[in-house]
């Protein structure tokens, strides 16, 4: 069971997240060619360790995150908003 | 005579209260505080079971929750439960067991053949005997494995008890509340820490019930008994007994069984038979104690050879004698004591038997002050009886004996060391190091915020145990972030030796027969199995495991694991570290699913969604469909006998010929609103959303970034910067996430909210030609077809109930949408049919919605199937390539636009009176593949058309849309059915909707 720190809930069971890939893959530009198009939807490195990647907190405030997560440990670094051109939350600290 | 293996006094059973039981149907007398095991020993029953492949009588080897055989079926019925250990169990009044794995007696087992038979079932067996010929696997081998090689059977019933979960947050949690756990948990519980202790057992003070050791200048007992009532008086501890740690998760979440009711005939009214618990505790303390394993000698299985820790359970715990004498086998200090407490109940001791040439002096005089014999040097090389042991025949430890003596004995309690139960340490993705010292694996580097203490982290020694379970109570405490400053005093106890071991992994057998030396006595591994193993190259630790099933039964090989490993090490000609550890896994225990599932079962699987229209629908006798966690109603029986094609037929002609009302308010509702809506929908969109009116409805079509077709549905722009779109009911949630994906993580930068409506409104789609006549008497807007034309949208009343109304259609009949907010729902509902009275109006469900939607050639669900482009769906006309859109550069990837590809077609009954198949698939029967004729397809979904009056149907076929007018055969081998079909247009009525404009 991982526990996610939702920068606006504090930390919840994985149970109230869904996942949503790897968040290092950008979106192609709309004209960029066919097979950028092709490795942005079918191309992934599986890295073993630090990994960048979207957790979406279904099941709570409905924001998706950008989690830096050890694929071997689990460990988690850091829990982040996608955007920072979204409403930013007023993180408290030390919240278990 | 009965109970005539008791002994005299003592013991933590209480003899003024005697409990019935019956084991295999004849009835027997216990005490309460016994389990199924010491009840049945103290009754001279030690043949519990036969085991795993070789049927060979198996008895009790241990005192606890690492029983390999002594394992059986528990009461009857409903609540009967296969592969219980007897060690267990706690005994209540009127238990009944039963052996398993025996036929057609436990004492006469014909299958016990398999023992002779027994080079078939050697390892791998799985893979090598059975390998050819492949139909023998499913007629011959199956059948007969199954009945040779089992465990126990499992109710078939529906299990009567209920289960719950719960969760608790604490600062430290402790496993295990022996000596060193008990120590740990007051040293932390003084802190203010909020301390959970969990134990398996029902008493607190594990090993001091089974050993005769003083604390704080008590018996041992006695202080545990005390320290768990002050415990239990602390606000802030919480000590859970019959409670076992079996998980040990990521981010240091931690699960537990509570058996709440386990003990007791049924569980009290209002009670749970078991209690899932889930911990999230700032630091563990893992105080789990260690598990003795047993020696490998020849016929080590018989009943009447159990472990020395077991023999000084039975008697000191239980008041009971398991055996009248008895041999002690040893290759370490602790049995010692085994025999010393054997005597002092009065079990003869025909000898110690240990493999040492030298053991320490204190043990040795120790014995001789008893005048108890020592044999050293020496150990069992094997045991002789038929159902239990009669006889153990002495080996040198050093080379061949051509004259092995021979000592009667009704008894053999052996140890071949300890392990510490490293389990829940590697569980938490730690790796166990091996200790020469104690011959066996401690816990390693910690990986997670956890320690282990006393037994479990390697250190046997009694005062060793309190002290550092003290220590490790304090410094979980400190670390959660309390302060120690007024800590307990350590805890004083008698000295109980120092333990010392020298290795002896496998004994020689006598003569160099080819006795059966078991390691792993659950699923009947020898010694000589995991030697095969080894021989054919499966050497490694995983590989070994796999081969030979060691350690993969109910017990996790909890005795048997090391031995196993040292004994592939002696094969390599390694030493043990170098071949390695298997990996621990949960569950430590078996966990019964019902607790997984806790109150999840039966109408709470499931959270039920209802429309605002339900208890209208109920009470009219609706027929309710599941779909997703919606109820809709499917159909409406009118009189009693009404089957379902009587209404959905009754229903669909209602609607074609007049006017009826549908509940649709399961559609997904999502409200847009900001100045860059319309641009969001347009990049969601393959269709245009730039140039769309106010007060107009469009129909759309969202792909995933694969290119396939994701969702459909209509959206409306009610304002300037105010959207308001539809889903279909089972995407409403995963198309609000995918949008919310793209919202906040690919374009922030475009003003928009979005928000779910879909329980806000309740829908109702008034359909049929009459459609406009009855909303024309409610509705307080112009909805003439001039004024409120085919997609129109608009707000109003109906009669005081404010609502919007969108002139859309998916039954193909002129027909409106009319959404109200949820709370008025039923009165809308009631009050539009109230106005149809006179019309006649009729109510649909959504068997004849469906009806009418393949009538109409309308996709849906089972044609959006996820690998479906918008070409396959005949819809890639709606898509506008001038703009941007998500899928839009996938949609045209090569293989996306191959021939070959299914499309959707219509399909045709060619023979009166049949219908098509939902999943049947299309082949032309004159192109064969040896006897089988190549799919082409498949259909999607069918009705029978009352309009048309044949059977109709979707599907998808390869190149479909160039084959109108050819025929095929749509096929259904499970019930080798056949049916000629014609290929068509998929719209079968009405293909210009010339109905819905009017
Ligand atoms: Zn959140």
């Amino acid at each position: 069971m991982l526990r996610i720190e939702c920068p606006w809930c504090g930390v919840r069971n994985e149970d109230e997240f869904s996942y949503g890939g790897d968040a290092t893959v950008e979106r192609p530009a709309d004209d960029a060619s066919q097979d950028d198009w092709y490795d942005y939807v079918y191309t992934r490195a599986n890295p073993a360790g630090r990994h960048r990647e979207y957790w979406h907190h279904i099941n709570g405030c409905r924001a998706w995150l950008t989690v830096e997560r050890d694929t071997m440990t689990h460990e988690i670094f850091s829990t982040e908003p996608t955007s920072a051109s979204l409403p930013q939350p007023q993180r408290k600290t030390g919240s278990l | 005579m009965s109970q005539q293996y008791r002994t005299g006094s003592g013991g933590q059973i209480d003899r003024k209260k005697p409990i019935r039981f019956t084991f295999d149907g004849k009835s027997y007398s216990g005490y309460a505080g016994d389990t199924l095991a010491s009840a049945l020993l103290a009754n001279g029953v030690h043949l519990l079971g036969r085991s795993f492949k070789y049927h060979r009588p198996r008895g009790i080897q241990t005192a606890g929750s690492e029983e390999p055989n002594a394992i059986v079926e528990l009461r009857e019925g409903a609540r009967k439960e296969p592969n219980t250990r007897a060690t267990c169990i706690e005994l209540f009044d009127g238990l009944v067991a039963n052996s398993q794995n025996r036929w057609p007696s436990l004492a006469f087992d014909v299958m016990a053949v398999n023992n002779l038979f027994s080079p078939l079932l050697s390892a791998g067996f799985y893979y090598k005997t059975f390998m050819w010929p492949v139909s023998f696997w499913t007629n011959v081998y199956e059948h007969v494995i199954r009945r040779a090689a089992g465990l126990g059977t499992a109710s078939t019933a529906a299990d009567p008890d209920f289960y719950e979960q719960c969760h608790e947050h604490c600062d430290v949690l402790i496993v295990g509340a022996g000596p060193t756990g008990l120590a740990a948990a007051l040293a932390a519980a003084e802190t203010g820490a909020r301390v959970v202790l969990v134990d398996e057992n029902p008493l607190a003070g594990g090993s001091l019930n089974s050993e005769n050791h003083e604390v704080a200048g008590m018996p041992g007992d006695d202080w545990a008994a005390q320290v768990a009532a002050q415990l239990q008086s602390m606000e802030n501890v919480h000590l859970l007994l019959r409670t076992t740690l079996f998980g040990y998760y990521d981010h240091n979440v931690v699960a537990a069984i509570e058996k709440v009711s386990d003990h007791l005939p049924v569980p009290p009214k209002g009670h749970p038979r078991q209690r899932m618990w889930t911990f999230y505790p700032r630091r563990v303390v893992i105080a789990a104690g260690a598990t003795e394993r047993p020696l490998v000698f020849g016929n080590n299985d018989k009943p009447g050879i159990m472990l020395a820790s077991a023999a000084r359970a039975y008697v000191n715990r239980y008041g009971v004698k398991p055996g009248r004498r008895a041999i002690v086998a040893t290759n370490n200090n602790d049995a010692y004591r085994t025999a010393l407490d054997l005597h002092r109940a009065g079990v003869t001791i025909a000898a110690v038997v240990d493999s040492r040439a030298h053991p320490e002096a204190p043990l040795a005089a120790e014995l001789a002050k008893h005048s108890i014999r020592l044999i050293t040097g020496r150990t069992i090389g094997a045991a002789e009886g038929r159902q239990h042991v009669t006889r153990a025949l002495i080996v040198s430890t050093q080379g061949e004996t051509i004259d092995p003596e021979r000592i009667d004995c009704d008894l053999i309690a052996c140890s071949g060391g300890w392990n510490p139960n490293v389990h829940l340490h590697s569980q938490s993705g730690a790796k166990p190091v091996y200790d020469d010292a104690i011959l066996s694996f401690v816990p390693g580097q910690s990986r997670q915020a956890e320690v282990s203490a006393g037994a479990a982290g390697g250190s046997f020694a009694l005062r060793e145990c309190l002290k550092q379970g003290r220590a490790a109570g304090i410094d979980a405490a400190r670390q959660a972030g309390f302060k120690a400053d007024k800590a307990s005093p350590v805890i004083k106890a008698h000295d109980d030796g120092a333990y010392a071991i020298e290795a002896l992994w496998i004994s020689p057998t006598p003569y160099n027969k080819p006795y059966k030396q078991f390691v792993d006595q659950q699923n009947d591994v020898k010694a000589s199995d995991v030697a095969l193993a080894s021989q054919e190259g499966y050497d490694s630790v995983e590989l070994l495991k796999r081969y030979t099933t060691q350690g993969m039964a109910t017990d996790q090989g909890k005795t048997s694991n090391v031995n196993a490993l040292a004994i592939l090490a002696c094969q390599r000609g390694e030493p043990v570290p170098q071949v390695g550890i298997t990996t621990f896994r949960p569950p430590y225990v078996p966990v019964a699913m019902g607790v997984f599932a806790g109150h999840t079962v039966g109408a709470e699987f499931m959270p039920v969604r209802r429309t605002a229209i339900h208890d209208w629908n109920a009470k009219q006798g609706a027929v309710f469909i599941e779909a997703g966690l919606w109820l809709r109603a499917r159909y409406y029986p009118q009189k009693p006998g009404d089957t379902m094609n009587d209404c959905y037929l009754r229903e669909a002609e209602a609607t074609r010929n007049n006017v009826a009302l549908v509940d649709v308010s399961t559609l997904g509702k999502i409200d847009l609103q900001g100045p860059d809506a319309a641009e969001f929908l347009n990049r969601l969109y393959i269709n245009n959303w730039l140039k769309l009116p106010i007060g107009k409805a469009r129909y759309g079509i969202m792909l995933r970034e694969d290119g396939m077709v994701f969702d459909d549905g209509t959206t409306s722009r009610l304002g300037e910067n105010h959207y308001f779109m539809t889903t279909t009911t089972a995407n409403a949630a995963p198309v609000l996430a995918h949008m919310e994906r793209y919202h906040q993580v690919e374009w922030p930068e475009l003003d928009v909210v979005l928000c779910s409506v879909t329980e806000q409104w309740t829908g109702i789609a008034v359909a049929g030609p009459n459609s406009r006549i009855l909303l024309e008497k409610v509705i307080d807007i112009d909805i003439s077809n001039e004024a409120f034309p085919f997609m129109a949208v608009g707000d109003c009343q109906m009669n005081n109930i404010p609502g919007r109304l969108f002139r859309i259609s998916f039954s193909g009949e002129l027909a409106y949408e009319l959404n109200v907010p949820a709370d008025y729902g039923e009165q809308a509902w009631t009050e539009l049919l109230e106005a149809g009275k006179e019309l006649g109006v009729a109510v649909y469900g959504t068997e004849a919605l469906g009806t009418m939607r393949i009538e109409k050639g309308h996709v849906a669900g089972s044609e959006l199937d996820g690998r479906t482009t918008a070409q396959d769906l005949g819809l890639e006309g709606m898509a506008n390539r001038e703009k941007h859109f998500i899928g839009k550069q996938n949609s045209l990837l090569p293989a996306l636009l191959d021939e070959g590809r299914l499309q959707v077609v219509g399909l045709k009954s060619l023979e009166p009176g049949r219908n098509l198949r939902i999943g049947a698939h299309l082949v032309d029967p004159n192109v064969q593949i040896g006897s089988v004729s190549p799919s082409q397809g498949h259909v999607t979904t069918t009705t029978y058309s009352p309009q048309l009056g044949y059977g109709i149907a979707l599907g998808l076929l390869r190149d479909g849309r160039s084959r109108y007018g050819e025929q095929i055969e749509a096929v259904f081998p499970l019930d080798d059915e056949k049916l000629r079909v014609e290929i068509c247009h998929p719209v079968f009525i009405d293909p210009e909707g010339e109905l819905v404009r009017g």
